[in-house]
């Protein structure tokens, strides 16, 4: 291996690196607010690219009937308990959100010619499709089961990620696609290239990575997420309820996720079951930390993307297998660490 | 009312059904048939670690693929190692190799994972299960995508089971096997220990279970089930290729065993049937309705999990149950069955337990000041004080849950520092819990059982094959001498749940006494008490001091504590504050003004 | 069974009044038909021994535990009270455990407990926390510390000044005097008596009965999940079936302590 390639490898590597991290964040994030391992993290990135795909084919994503459908469900269900507690009032508000935000989507990818927007409107058209199908998930399937166990809780997770993949199967096909890169510039930093698309990636990782970081130490709702990551009792006593501190996290999740989708959609090649993958190296990283770690989590991503990167040159049949046992001595090492006989919930 | 039928005639009638239903059946049933048996094999496996442990793996398909694939090798390859050579074209031989392959690999995977908490262990198995799968695809000499083919049929006494049919009664019979061997298992010393693992591991290590080794020993037995549910597989197929053994059939395994009902293990049946069932024609209808092709069931049975977990969470087993009514075995208990042997009592007046100028500092905070105190053998100690004081603090420096920061806690002249619960219990000291700690669904008896753990040696496979019941026997005969001591008789087979607050104090003492301790601690245990209830507890605790036990008790209600006890130790602020007579420490004033708060 | 020694009650204007509460765990009933009642401006205070169900009762009214009964709350019935209802409609409970955000600063700490105000679009905590800090000035000396890092009187006061930032109607204190020195016990009933001049009403669950019979206008004696009795603080601060309650020892004790 050469300096070249070693620099090729390495770029590759911190790009995915990028991408692990900030799945990893949100999982650490879903996990400390609602104890959810929320292994359908990964659906949302192939959601998230492969709505953008629809949406640039001039086709009307797939996955709008299903946030209608979600949507629909989630009114029955909330209009019945606000009509049953005597408040009507929230019913403008709720099926404001449920009904109508999914309707006047679907009207407004029929009318406006999407396809020939730019490609910013476009991705935010995506967003706007796939991420509140994350506070939906949280309504409709992990609310009602809130307090149960975290094995539960995971099972749960699993089912919903293999219901997720193969409705992604019937909404996106089997075949993978790509996107148009942001940017065709190439830019020259010292003996290697480094292409547009990767810097977008980065960056964008970077600038959310900030962001979410200031909305967590400098809002209101940042704090009361970490409050109630902290102290579910305190939190309650402070008016935060878990059901409202879950709908944002998973809003996080969902919006987190799909970006991710539409940043690495232009580098790789998104197939419907692609995220489960991508999301189960952002756990690699996310237990790194311990499940509770940010900066851990975020320093296992990078180890995640460069190994993985280098172990494709090395050893390209064997990535997978490498990647995905570097878990067992990362187990280990947190084994070794905490050793009482405890209770588990 | 109800007809009841016996547990044994229902067997009867499904076991008779099951030696029929080759001969009756087309071939597309019974291969259906095979099938269920196959998966039940592994979600029994799963029934056992998930819903009798509280363990989950994703990772199963992995180990039936280890079987798979070790048989495959040994009977197709031409040329095996020297060290293999006597392994080779043997199908039996071949599982043999593969039970004991699977066996180390789940210790390794094992001991890397289970001392983790819940939700490790899970993640650690859809990784490790992932990397397996890529393996299979990956080596050579495992066919890599395309797989091993040839695999010869199995013969037994020279017969090659070469059909479905045939080969449908090897399947059934492993899987009758593992489903006796395992009911045999949780009914036993060992059995008891497991199902403590869900819920009660603080409390069954105080009673000396070692939880680390049962968590180990049902992950092993679910991954030799799935090892020889891969090997009969193989031998069906006649050939194998990665396909069956990734991560997504890893979950359908564990679908199975949580929608049949995951603490049962009637359950991993009925699991594996509605699945297999349901995906055949699932697999018929969905494409039709779409319009395309693909295993758009998968959606159907997330869905299906979901709803499960959310409205049914102990699967459907105990609803079929409820449609048949069976009547409900009581087991007997044999009165003729020898006493167990008992550890020789300290002489009376001797000190068994010391705490020597105990601190024990939390930050800034100082919950125990500078604490001593000592329990003879044959006296009661009270330790009192108001809420906050320290007294749990106190308790768990002398029970080894916590260590001071400075002085120490001699237990029969030994340190208790440093040791675990375990070993603690194994010295003869023996606990009650202030919050109740006890298996909400298992009987008082068994309970009670867990108490006398360490007074029995018997192990997985003596329980499996019912060479234990001699033993069995004496240790639920001490249980149950300690249940009728305490004066729960009445209640011996009655789930420990139904029991009332006061009741299960008592339970609690009852198992304490099973172990044969020399020193009790008692938390609390006259909290949630009716006056009677109380009388009773107090008649019994002067009984067992008589006999030369001795006895630390702390509590709050000093109504108890008063006519009772022989000293009173009294805490406020972490401190001693005074010791002595019941009487006198009644009359004190410091006492009084901790009790009823500061006049200004 | 209840022994009223001068009637109920008599207040003009009733914030809460709870009826028939009764909480379950499992068979065994932790609180049995509760009825208590707390006027506009009063402290009004249950004591009782560790065990009796102290905890429990204010946990079922404030909605963290399921519970049977009726509890009324400042005009509105609620059957089954929810947390974040009563929080918004200007109850707060500082619990036995203070249930702080131990990782957070105390300035946090604080601002969170204003998030229900802060939601239903009153943006004032800026001036309700000069107000915290006025009463707390310890509070304010420690405002950048994390919550974790405080002693245990500071913990209670934070405990407090966190549940002041809602502005609330009723206060429900949990043993604030647990665990603490008899000096800054002390401090902690001398800010509830300021609470009740700044208009707060105030219900207080206390093991320390002579503290909580000196500050409370009107208290009820719970044992073993039941009212005992109830009536005017001072009254109950020299009745001897109160030290009976407590200890246990019934005439023994009334000799000694007339002595």
């Amino acid at each position: 291996m050469d300096f070249q390639i070693a620099m090729l490898l390495g770029q590759d590597g911190i790009t995915n690196g990028a991408i692990y991290a900030l799945l990893a964040l949100a999982l650490v994030l879903v996990f400390a607010v609602t104890r959810v391992i929320f292994i359908p993290q990964g659906e949302f990135v192939s959601y998230g690219a492969l709505t953008l795909v629809m949406i640039q084919a001039g086709a009307i994503p797939a996955t709008v009937w299903l946030l209608l459908g979600a949507g629909l469900l989630a009114a029955a269900l909330d209009v019945r308990l606000a009509l049953r507690a005597g408040q009507p009032g929230r019913l403008v508000r709720l099926l404001g959100w449920y009904v109508a935000y999914p309707l006047a989507l679907v009207a407004l990818l029929y009318t406006l010619p999407v396809k020939d927007f730019p490609m910013a409107a476009q991705i935010l058209f995506a967003l706007a499709v796939v991420v509140p199908m994350g506070p939906l998930m949280y309504r409709l399937i992990y609310q009602p089961i809130a307090a149960a166990p975290v094995l539960v809780l995971l099972i749960v997770s699993v089912a919903v990620h293999v219901a997720m993949v193969g409705l992604g199967l019937l909404f996106f096909g089997a075949e993978g696609s790509r996107t148009p890169p942001f940017s065709e510039a190439r830019f020259e930093m010292g003996p290697v290239m480094v292409s547009g698309q990767t810097i977008w990636v980065v960056v964008s990782s970077l600038v959310l990575i900030v962001a979410l970081y200031q909305f967590f130490e400098r809002t209101l709702y940042g704090k009361a997420l970490r409050a109630t990551a902290i102290n579910r009792v305190g939190a309650r006593l402070m008016g935060i309820s878990p059901a409202l501190a879950g709908r944002l996290t998973f809003f996080l999740a969902a919006l987190i996720g799909a970006l991710s989708g539409v940043l690495i959609a232009p580098i790789t090649t998104i197939y419907y079951d692609t995220g489960f993958l991508i999301g189960l190296k952002g756990f690699v990283a996310a237990i790194v930390g311990g499940l509770a770690s940010y900066p851990m989590a975020a320093a296992g991503a990078l180890l995640v993307g460069l190994l993985e990167a280098f172990s494709s040159f090395w050893a390209s049949a064997h990535k997978e297998v490498i990647v995905f046992t570097l878990i067992i001595p990362v187990l280990l090492w947190r084994s070794l660490r905490g050793r009482h006989v405890e209770e588990e919930e | 009312m109800k007809p009841m039928f016996s547990p044994r005639l229902i067997l009867g009638v499904f076991l008779a059904v099951l030696a029929v239903a080759p001969l009756v059946l087309s071939p597309f049933y019974v291969t259906l048939l095979n099938y269920i048996g196959l998966y039940a094999l592994v979600a029994l496996g799963l029934v056992l670690l998930t819903g009798v442990g509280g363990l989950t793996s994703f990772g199963q398909a992995a180990f039936v693929g280890l079987g798979a694939y070790t048989t495959a090798v040994l009977t197709t390859a031409t040329e095996l190692p020297g060290w293999l050579a006597w392994a080779g074209g043997s199908p039996w031989l071949a599982l043999v190799v593969g039970l004991v392959f699977t066996a180390v690999v789940a210790l390794v995977l094992g001991s890397l994972t289970l001392r983790l908490s819940g939700h490790y262990l899970p993640l650690g198995t859809i990784a490790w299960g992932i990397s397996l799968y890529f393996l299979f695809g990956t080596l050579d000499t495992l066919g890599g995508h395309t797989g091993l083919t040839g695999v010869p049929p199995i013969t037994v006494f020279g017969f090659e089971l070469d059909r479905g049919e045939e080969l449908f009664y090897l399947i059934w019979l492993f899987l009758l096997s593992a489903v006796f061997t395992t009911q045999n298992l949780l009914d036993s010393r060992e059995g008891r220990a497991i199902r403590a693992l869900k819920g009660g591991m603080v409390m069954a290590e105080a009673m000396g279970v070692n939880t680390a080794r049962s968590r180990m020993i049902i992950f092993v037995i679910a991954a030799l089930h799935a090892c020889a549910s891969g090997w009969l597989y193989a031998h069906l197929q006649r050939f194998v290729n990665p396909t069956p053994f990734g991560l997504h059939i890893g979950i359908e395994y564990l679908f199975m065993a949580v929608v049949g009902g995951a603490g049962q293990v009637w359950g991993a049946l009925v699991g594996a049937g509605v699945i297999t069932i349901a995906k055949q024609w699932l697999q018929d209808v969905l494409p039709r309705i779409f319009g395309q092709s693909g295993n758009f069931e998968v959606i159907f049975f997330g869905l299906m999990m979901v709803i499960v977990l959310q409205r049914a969470r102990d699967g459907l087993w105990p609803l079929l149950a409820r449609l048949v009514p069976v009547r409900a075995t009581r087991r007997e208990l044999d009165a003729a069955a020898e006493a167990l042997p008992r550890k020789p009592l300290p002489a009376k007046g001797e000190v068994i337990l010391e705490a020597k100028e105990v601190t024990r500092r939390f930050g800034g905070l100082v919950a125990n000041n500078n604490m001593s105190l000592s329990v003879r053998a044959g006296e009661i100690l009270a330790l009192i004080g108001p809420n906050g004081a320290g007294k749990s603090t106190m308790f768990n420096q002398i029970s080894g849950v916590d260590t001071p920061t400075s002085g120490e806690v001699l237990f029969l002249g030994r340190a208790v520092a440093g040791r675990d619960s375990r070993e603690i219990a194994r010295m003869g000291m023996s606990r009650t819990f202030q919050h109740v700690k006890l298996l909400p669904t298992m009987t008082v008896l068994e309970n009670v059982a867990i108490g006398a753990h360490l007074r029995g040696d018997k192990g997985v496979l003596s329980s499996a094959w019912r060479l234990d019941r001699n033993q069995e026997a004496r240790l639920l005969n001490e249980a149950a001498r300690q249940i009728e001591r305490v004066g729960l008789a009445e209640h011996m087979f009655d789930a420990a749940g139904s029991l009332a607050l006061g009741q299960q104090r008592i339970l609690e003492i009852a198992r304490a006494l099973a172990a044969d301790p020399c020193l009790l601690l008692l938390d609390e245990p006259a909290a949630g008490l009716r006056f009677k209830e109380k009388q009773a507890l107090a008649e019994l605790l002067r009984k067992l001091r008589g006999e030369g036990i001795g006895i630390l008790l702390v509590e709050h209600d000093m109504d108890f504590v008063m006519g009772l006890v022989n000293r009173v130790v009294v805490m406020e602020f972490g401190e001693k504050i005074a010791e002595g007579l019941p009487e006198d420490v009644q009359r004190n004033p410091a006492v009084l003004e901790a009790y009823l708060g500061g006049v200004e | 069974m209840n022994a009223n020694i001068h009637g109920s009650n008599l207040i003009l204007k009733t914030v809460l009044e709870v009826r028939d509460l009764t909480v379950s765990y499992g068979k065994v009933e932790a609180l049995s038909n509760a009825n208590i009642k707390v006027g506009e401006g009063q402290i009004v205070t249950v004591i009782g021994p560790n065990g009796a169900g102290k905890t429990t009762m204010l946990s079922a009214i404030m909605g963290l535990l399921e519970s049977r009964g009726k509890v009324d709350f400042d005009g509105t019935i609620e059957g089954v009270p929810v947390v974040e209802r009563m929080v918004a409609r200007g109850m707060n409970l500082v619990p036995e455990k203070r249930e702080l955000f131990g990782e957070m600063t105390v300035e946090d700490n604080l601002v969170l407990g204003a998030f229900q105000r802060h939601r239903s679009g009153h943006r004032d905590h800026a001036q309700t926390m000069e107000e915290v800090y006025q009463l707390f000035p310890r509070l304010k000396e420690r405002r950048s510390q994390l919550a974790g890092t405080l002693s245990g009187g500071e913990r209670q006061m934070l405990a407090v000044g966190r549940a002041l930032m809602a502005k609330p109607k009723l206060l429900m204190l949990d043993e604030p005097s647990l665990g603490l020195a008899p000096l800054i016990v002390r401090e902690i009933f001398r800010i509830i008596s300021e609470l009740r001049r700044r208009g707060v009403s105030i219900l207080l669950v206390e093991q320390n009965a002579r503290a909580a019979l000196q500050v409370a206008d009107y208290a009820y004696v719970l044992e073993t999940g039941e009212i005992a009795m109830e009536g005017p603080a001072r009254q109950l601060a020299d009745d001897p079936r109160v030290i009976e309650a407590y200890l246990g020892l019934g005439g023994k004790h009334q000799e000694m302590l007339s002595t």
